[in-house]
This record gives structure tokens, sequence and C-alpha cells, in this order.
């Protein structure tokens, strides 16, 4: 249970990363990255995954 | 008279030097109706906007502003947009910003102070919202004032996460704030915004614009009771807001916003945004300034807006930004703040003489017997003059004159005509269409060539006011067209 950004398709804005209750996303070369041991698709935190939420790409913040 | 250099010509000079260029006998710089001088605003206003280019049109004749794009995250979605280019209401299309750091945004800013010495504002503009990016935007304003103290610090925000900064926008001393309010009717924002993110959640529809409203007038109102200076940017989009912005236009002048600037959309199907993909239009040059007239009545309008990149550097209407990309700014840098003082007391020097002229161009066109307002495309590279070679200029500045006085009202984008020695009659069709309603272009040098082209689609091109003050060169050249008027400004 986790999600994963599609990096093709990403802006590497950012907002991701202090969005993520988790501190799942961390940028690496350049790339933001899920950590899927740390991601819990927000549960029991928000009713919907705040990086999908945030995301200005549509289907860029997916589950995995 | 008077002398032939842009401002971008002086960086290396001394003082005498940057004298020599912006001396000149006779007139003045700009007038704008609104955010023209001192005699328009209690004196401690005038001193907060005096040197920033985008809250005083005669100030940015002589200022520069630089933009850091360093906040890139972004909490709204608006159909002009499309994230993967960049804002396309802030940067131009396809042409992707290079995203700093706030330390390498701080190196940047001081290689520029150090080479530019116009430079007096530093904004953050994105590329995304600076409210939202928060920590970014203000690590990078903390880095550099503590190296630059007097350097201006601005900022544009889309509103919504506005009011939870407003104490530390204080606190850091950044007393200009753009705020892109474009409805104050919730239902006419869903046709401009598909959803915004609050609260960690993502809003739409009806929902998230009368959220976004309420966050910008409770913004607006916060930043006004506490004296910073607030501009309001709306995108015109006909159709959609064109009508309403006379309503947006009279809430936010009732909320103590100090000006508002109405820019037009920008749509191509090219840049992928909603509306360029859905062939929504953008306002022409006339249908712009129909709507600034009605606006101008009474409010202080903002015209001489060049939509800038969220990393531009330089004069509006200049973009200096691919001298100082970050390969090219030193690893160690320390700021240099002789260049920047020096020329600050030139200007000064230099504006005491246009205000005085100024007066004498509007007594001499008050004796004019004529009613016409007539629109006058300038060629200029700044510095308030007519210096620009009629094939060079990307932009022309466009004034109105009439016995009531020159003001300036807005610009217009064309492409360049001459590119290395060769005119293309393709680009001067465009030239022609961009400049709809202007009677006469004033430039430093024109060929016979376009000058007969133009003549033809009746528009006057002459090179007789070549390096006079803007003002000086328009009246002389309507007293000419209105013969019962002496020369008196000669």
């Amino acid at each position: 249970m986790a999600y994963k950004i599609i990096t093709s398709q990403c802006t590497v804005c950012g907002a991701c990363e202090f969005e993520c209750p988790n501190a799942a996303i961390t940028l690496k070369n350049d790339l933001y990255v899920i950590n899927p041991k740390k991601c819990t698709e927000c549960a029991g935190h928000f009713d919907m995954a705040q990086c999908a939420a945030v995301c200005p790409v549509p289907n860029t913040c997916v589950p995995a | 008279m008077a002398q032939l250099v842009g401002l971008e010509t002086l960086m290396p000079a001394g003082a005498q030097d940057m004298r020599a260029a912006l001396d000149g006998q006779g007139c003045s710089s700009s007038s704008c109706g609104s955010s023209s001088g001192p005699s328009d605003m209690p004196a401690e206003i005038w001193e907060k906007v005096k040197d920033h280019p985008c809250y005083s049109e005669e100030a940015h004749h002589y200022f520069a502003r630089m933009h850091v794009a360093v906040a890139p995250a972004c909490n709204i979605q608006c159909n002009y947009c499309n994230r993967k280019y960049d804002c396309a209401n802030e940067s131009r299309p396809g042409v992707v910003s290079e995203k700093l750091t706030p330390v390498q945004a701080r190196r940047k800013v001081i290689s520029v102070a150090n080479e530019v010495p116009q430079l007096s504002v530093l904004g953050i503009a994105g590329p995304g919202d600076a409210c939202y990016d928060w920590r970014k935007t203000r690590e990078t304003f903390e880095l550099i004032s503590a190296d630059i103290p007097d350097i201006k610090l601005c900022l544009s925000t889309n509103g919504l996460m506005l009011p939870d900064r407003v104490d530390e926008i204080e606190r850091m001393n950044i007393d200009h704030v753009t705020i892109t309010i474009n409805m104050v009717d919730p239902e006419i924002g869903t046709k401009i915004y598909p959803w915004i993110f609050y609260q960690n959640r993502r809003w739409t529809g009806l929902d998230a614009s009368k959220i976004l409203h309420e966050r910008q007038m409770l913004g607006l109102e916060m930043l006004t009771a506490r004296g910073i200076l607030t501009k309001i940017n709306s995108v015109m989009i006909p159709g959609v807001n064109d009508q309403h912005l006379m309503e947006v236009n009279r809430v936010v002048k009732g909320k103590g916003a100090f000006l508002h600037n109405i820019m037009p959309l920008i749509s191509d199907p090219a840049h992928g945004t909603h509306y360029g993909l859905t062939g929504q239009r953008g306002p022409r040059a006339m249908e712009l300034k129909a709507l600034q007239d009605k606006l101008s009545d009474g409010t202080k309008l903002m015209r001489h807006c060049r939509q800038c990149r969220a990393d531009a550097v330089g004069l509006l209407g200049e973009d200096r930004g691919q001298e100082f990309t970050m390969d090219l700014v030193a690893d160690e840098v320390e700021y240099d703040p002789t260049k920047r003082e020096t020329y600050r007391e030139v200007v000064a020097e230099e504006r005491g003489q246009h205000v005085a002229a100024r007066q004498k161009v509007d007594v001499a066109l008050a004796s004019v017997d004529a009613d016409e307002a007539m629109l006058v495309a300038v060629a200029t590279k700044g510095g308030g003059r007519i210096n620009q070679h009629f094939g060079h200029a990307k932009e022309f500045q466009i004034y109105e004159v009439s016995p009531a006085g020159v003001t300036f009202v807005g610009h217009r984008k064309a492409e360049q005509y001459c590119e290395g020695g060769w005119g293309e009659d393709a680009t001067l069709d465009g030239v022609i269409a961009a400049l709809e309603g202007v009677r006469v272009i004033l430039c430093a040098k024109i060929g016979d060539c376009p000058r007969e082209s133009l003549s033809a689609a009746g528009i006057e091109a002459t090179d007789a006011f070549a390096h006079d003050w803007i003002e000086a060169g328009i009246s002389g050249w309507y007293a000419r067209e209105h013969a019962s008027y002496a020369r008196q400004i000669a």
C-alpha cells in the first residue's frame, strides 16, 4: 500500500514533499521519489493522498 | 540635443558617464496618469514606490527588478497555466525556468547587483506560489537582505495562503505584495479555477472559488491594515471575466489596493493550457485599452506591466536573465554596493529636472488649439528617451497625447523587424497589426522601405524627434500636426 511518482510527468515542483505527512518523499538526483516503506497513502492522517491531491499534473502521483 | 544611450549601456561606467548618459536639457521622462510622481500621492507612499519599476511607471525607466525562481510549488490550478512550462502569465512559453535553491538565489542576486546598477527590487513570483512555497521564499529573502539591506523585497501570490503569511511579511519588511485576483464572484471563478488545494484537501467547483475568494479578500484587508502596498493583478479573459473586472476593480479599490493591473490573457495551444487547448482567445490591444480607460477614472491603474518571467532580470521590457544563469555565476560572491549607490545619486538629480521639464510640456500642450486625443508609439531603450531604431524594437511604448497632456497608456509587443540588416515584410504586417489605433511611430531611425509600407497602412513613422525625451518628442509631433501651435517646447 503505497503511492509512486511517474517521473516522466513530474515537474519537480516539490509540493508533494512538504505535504506528505510521513516524510516519505525526497529528492534524489533531481527527481522526487516516494519511499514505499514510509508511504501509508495518508491513511489515518487525511481523507485523500496528499501528494495526489496537490500534484499539478493529472495521474502523476498514483497508487503503485 | 541629448544623448544616445540606453541605460543598459551604463553598466561599467562611473558617475560622470552615468550622468552624461541620463542628462538632457528640456523635458521630462514619462508621465503615467496614475503612478507618475510625487504629486499624486502622500510622501511616505512615494518614498516606498519611487524606485520600484512595477509600482511606479516613472521608476520603470530607471530601475530594474529581478525575480528569482525559488518557489516552484503551487496550490491552485488556473486554466491559463500549465505547470509543465511554468505559469504562462509569469513566463514566456516553452522556456522552463532554472529553478534555484535559496543559496543559489543569493549568489545570483549578488552577482546581478554587482553588475546592474539599476537593480532596486528583488521579487519572488513563483514560478509556483511564493506564499505556498513559503519556506523557500522566506529563506531567500532572509539570506539576501542580510547582504543587501536596501534591496526592496516583493512577492506575488494567488492569495490562498497569504493570510497565514502576513505577520512574517510585515516582520521581514516586504512592503510590496501582488495578489492575482481574477474575480470577486465565485461563479465566475469556476470558469477560471478547476481546483485548489487547501487544508489538506483538493476542492473543486464553486467550493474552490469561494474559498479562494474569501482568502484573497482577507489577505488584501490584512495587508492594507498594516500599510503594506498591495497591487492587484487581473488576467483579462474575454467572455469570462472581461466585463466583471469593473466590479473587481471597485471591490479591490474599496479594500485599499494601491494599484490595479489588468493583464491580457496569454493563450496559445502550444502552451498546453486549458484555455490554449480549448481556443479561449486573449484580448486585442484595443480591447485591453478600452477596459483600462473605463477603469482609469479615479483609480491607480498600472499600464506598463510586461508580464515578465519568474526569473526575469533587468529593466522592464528587457530580460538579461540569460547573462546570469547559474553556470555563469561565481561560486563565491561578495556584494559591492558602489555602482548601485552611484547610480541612485545620479537618478535622484535627474528626476528633479524631469519634474520641472514635464510641467513645461503640460503648459505648452494646454495651449494647443485641438481636442483630438492621438495614440503615439515610441521605440525606446529606456532612460525616458526616443532612442531605439525602429527595426530593433521588440516592443513599443504607447502614449496618448491631447491638450490635457501626454499619458502613458501601455506597451505593445511586436516581432523585431530587422534581423541582421534584413527586414521581413511578413514581420512588418505583424507590427502594423500590433499598432492598431496608433497614428505615428517615433523612433531613433527608420529605413525608407518600412516607412513607406507603414505610411501605406496609415501609420506615420519618423525619426525627426530622435533622442528627444519622450514627452518632448510627442508634444513636438502633436504640435506639428496642429499647426496653430507654436513650437514652444523645442
